[in-house]
């Protein structure tokens, strides 16, 4: 199945680049900014663009990406309006792939299946819940291959052996490596660890490796890209949002920030 | 003590409901592991440490001798005789987990997880509280095994129950204020897992009801077992029978489960759960899952939750803290589905009059929490015959909760 995150992992590979993926969760801080920021990025040189779908009770977030959904809650962001935000992107933007990121709830009670069709319908590439390992995603994993999309898994400097091929079973479009043992946004990664992990996971689960939690600087994208096939960034962006006056200036600030990270990604590469 | 025993008697023709959870955490379609992946590894750590604990002589010995000697167990067995004969009908028995060491049930599951935790090798304690009897009863067994502990408890919590937040310190605990979402026991739980993914190495995250990811339901319902295994004994000896019904409060439903498990084979042993009903069920301000919710996945397991429709989890009400939570125990939800217990909500009103209807007539002032428990059975035991039999889960004591009573009646202390 060809979809959009597998055609983009593949031209990057043939490119010799890294890809960068961004995360900004949907309706930060309202819901009318997130469609320009989303296109914001994507000038900026994001490759990927992840969308969080806010949910009460973010056990994996750290305070910034909490604020982020607490903000999009309380202006009345709800899973079926993020495949909306999904529908109006795509009107102008056929070819960057979409993720949805968020917790599984949500998608639960609105139905797997009925969750699957319409988030393809709307143009959605991939799905990443938090909170469903291997061993709980039968179920959703059926519903979101039928409906052409990807399912995104995340693995952790703990992951063992076993617990990689377990993902590796199910996994597709790339796999999103913890990059430390925490939350998002509050330690950093130390690069040499992070390398030799992402070599290995490359080679068992045959799937590019995007890593993230804890790059908030082009110089630690710089770093990372070096030998990971994308570079995920969330939390360092809904800072921008949270400082930025309003949506044009987010949406510019959001658009300079990506391009340096782009710049430094693809200088690394290149020196390398 | 028996802490596997798990007679496999069919119950209701559906599943050998001892038997479970499955090997992945399943009770029928609740429970599991719905976690992140960096807690995959320590979830499946302490699950083979727990089995090794349980197959291991030595550690229930441990177990056994502390709940004798530092808990005060068994716990008696008390007819509440003028409390039955004023009510008219069946005889009422307590279950006097408030004689308990904190004061309270939670300590039995606080001396379990320790000795795990021990055994493991970890140094830090963390936990999340709602009344704070676990965050004491954490606390406790942490200061006497010299660990450090950190417990989590909702910035509004911390105000209704400010004298178990000093006993906590007292007890050399930190007691960290949540000041997320409706700031009550579910945040406090996100924060405390928040905690545990980023110190995997040396914490042990003590988890005071059942539910969580796999194996914490498993694992706090064997070590609050103990509660239902001493009822069941006590009830044949002193009474030469079983009781009718057992009666236990549900927030999360650790007491609940405690005293229910050793009867589920027992089919002729009703079990009723009595869930929190707030302002009433039907105000929708309340904390009562299991009557009013839909399942849905939260805090690592599947269970029933309130929620809207957009699968958000939505705020709960209860004049009781340690009740107010918007899920409850996976394995409550199946024994809900499959009938073999049975659940009831009963209102902050209620409850307050059962509070001080047991005070007046026994002499026990009881936890808010229990007095949802005792209202209920203000309501049965009126229904049923003189040689009826009904067990309540006196689970807590209610010291802690003279300031919120006082202030609901206008007082100042």
């Amino acid at each position: 199945m060809n979809n959009r995150i597998e055609s983009r992992f593949a031209a990057l590979a043939s490119q010799g680049r890294s890809g960068l993926v961004t995360f900004i969760t949907a309706g930060d801080p309202h819901p009318d900014a997130t469609l320009a920021y989303m296109h914001a990025l994507v000038r900026g040189g994001a490759d990927v663009v992840e969308l969080g779908v806010p949910f009460s009770d973010p056990m994996a977030d750290g305070p910034i990406i909490q604020r982020a959904s607490e903000r999009a809650l309380a202006g009345g962001m709800n899973l079926r309006k993020v495949l909306a935000l999904v529908e109006a992107f795509r009107r102008t933007d056929q070819t960057t792939p979409v993720v949805l990121m968020g917790y599984l709830n949500p998608i639960e009670r609105m139905g797997y299946e009925i969750f699957a069709s319409a988030a393809a319908a709307a143009g959605a590439d991939g799905v990443l819940t938090v909170d469903l390992p291997p061993e709980e995603a039968g179920p959703l994993h059926g519903a979101v291959r039928a409906a052409g999309m990807s399912q995104i898994f995340l693995l952790a400097p703990t992951s063992s052996a076993a617990r990689v091929a377990a993902v590796r079973e199910f996994a597709n479009g790339f796999v999103y490596y913890v990059s430390v043992n925490g939350v998002t946004g509050e330690k950093s990664a130390e690069a040499t660890a992070v390398l030799s992990r992402v070599s290995e996971l490359k080679a068992a689960t045959g799937l590019p490796v995007g890593v993230g939690f804890g790059v908030r600087t082009a110089a630690a994208a710089a770093a990372v890209a070096l030998t990971s096939d994308a570079v995920i960034v969330g939390s360092a962006l809904i800072e921008i949002i949270e400082n930025a006056n309003d949506v044009p200036a987010g949406a510019s600030a959001l658009e300079a920030f990506a391009h340096g990270l782009r710049l430094a990604m693809d200088d690394t590469r290149a020196a390398a | 003590m028996h802490l596997n025993a798990s007679s496999e008697i069919p119950v209701e023709g559906v599943l050998p409901l001892t038997s479970l959870p499955d090997e992945h955490g399943h009770f029928g379609p609740y429970g599991g592991k719905f976690v992140a992946e960096t807690l995959m590894a320590p979830l499946a750590e302490l699950e083979a440490a727990y089995r090794e604990c349980m197959a291991d002589p030595e550690f229930i010995r441990e177990f056994e001798r502390d709940l004798a000697e530092f808990v005060g167990r068994p716990s008696p067995l008390y007819h509440a005789e003028r409390w039955s004969r004023e009510l008219g009908g069946a005889q009422i028995y307590l279950k006097r987990e408030d004689l308990n060491h904190t004061g309270a049930h939670k300590i039995n599951n606080t001396i379990g997880q320790a000795l795990v935790a021990r055994r493991m090798g970890k140094r830090r304690i963390i936990a999340e509280t709602g009344a704070g009897q676990h965050g004491v009863a954490t606390a406790t067994i942490a200061a006497r095994f010299g660990m450090s502990c950190r417990v989590y408890m909702g910035a509004h919590d911390i105000q209704r129950q400010s004298y178990n937040v000093f006993r906590m310190k007292l007890l050399g605990a930190e007691v960290m204020p949540v000041q997320s979402g409706s700031k009550t026991l579910k945040d406090a739980l996100n924060e405390a897992l928040r905690d545990w993914v980023s110190n995997v190495d040396d914490t042990f995250y003590i988890i005071g009801t059942v539910a969580g990811p796999h194996p914490y339901p498993a694992m706090v319902r064997d070590f609050q077992s103990v509660i239902g295994r001493e009822t069941r004994e006590q009830c044949l000896s002193k009474l030469g029978r079983l009781p009718d019904s057992v009666v236990a409060c549900v927030g999360g439903g650790s007491n609940a489960m405690g005293i229910f498990y050793p009867f589920l084979a027992d089919e002729s042993v009703k079990l009723i759960g009595v869930e929190a009903g707030g302002d009433g069920v039907e105000t929708g301000r309340h904390s009562a899952p299991l009557s009013a919710g839909v399942p849905g996945v939260l805090h690592g397991n599947r269970t029933y939750l309130m929620q809207d429709e957009d699968g958000q989890i939505i705020e709960t009400h209860s004049i009781s803290a340690g009740l107010d939570y918007p899920g409850v125990g996976p394995e409550h939800a199946w024994l809900k589905d499959t009938g073999r217990a049975s659940y009831v909500a009963v209102t902050d009103d209620e409850a307050l009059k059962g509070f001080h209807t047991l005070t007046r007539m026994e002499g026990i002032i009881p936890a808010l929490e229990t007095s949802h428990a005792l209202a209920y059975v203000a309501k049965l035991a009126p229904t049923l015959p003189k040689d009826h039999i009904i067990v309540v889960n006196l689970s807590g004591r209610g010291d802690k909760d003279i300031p919120t009573v006082a202030a609901r009646e206008g007082m100042t202390l």
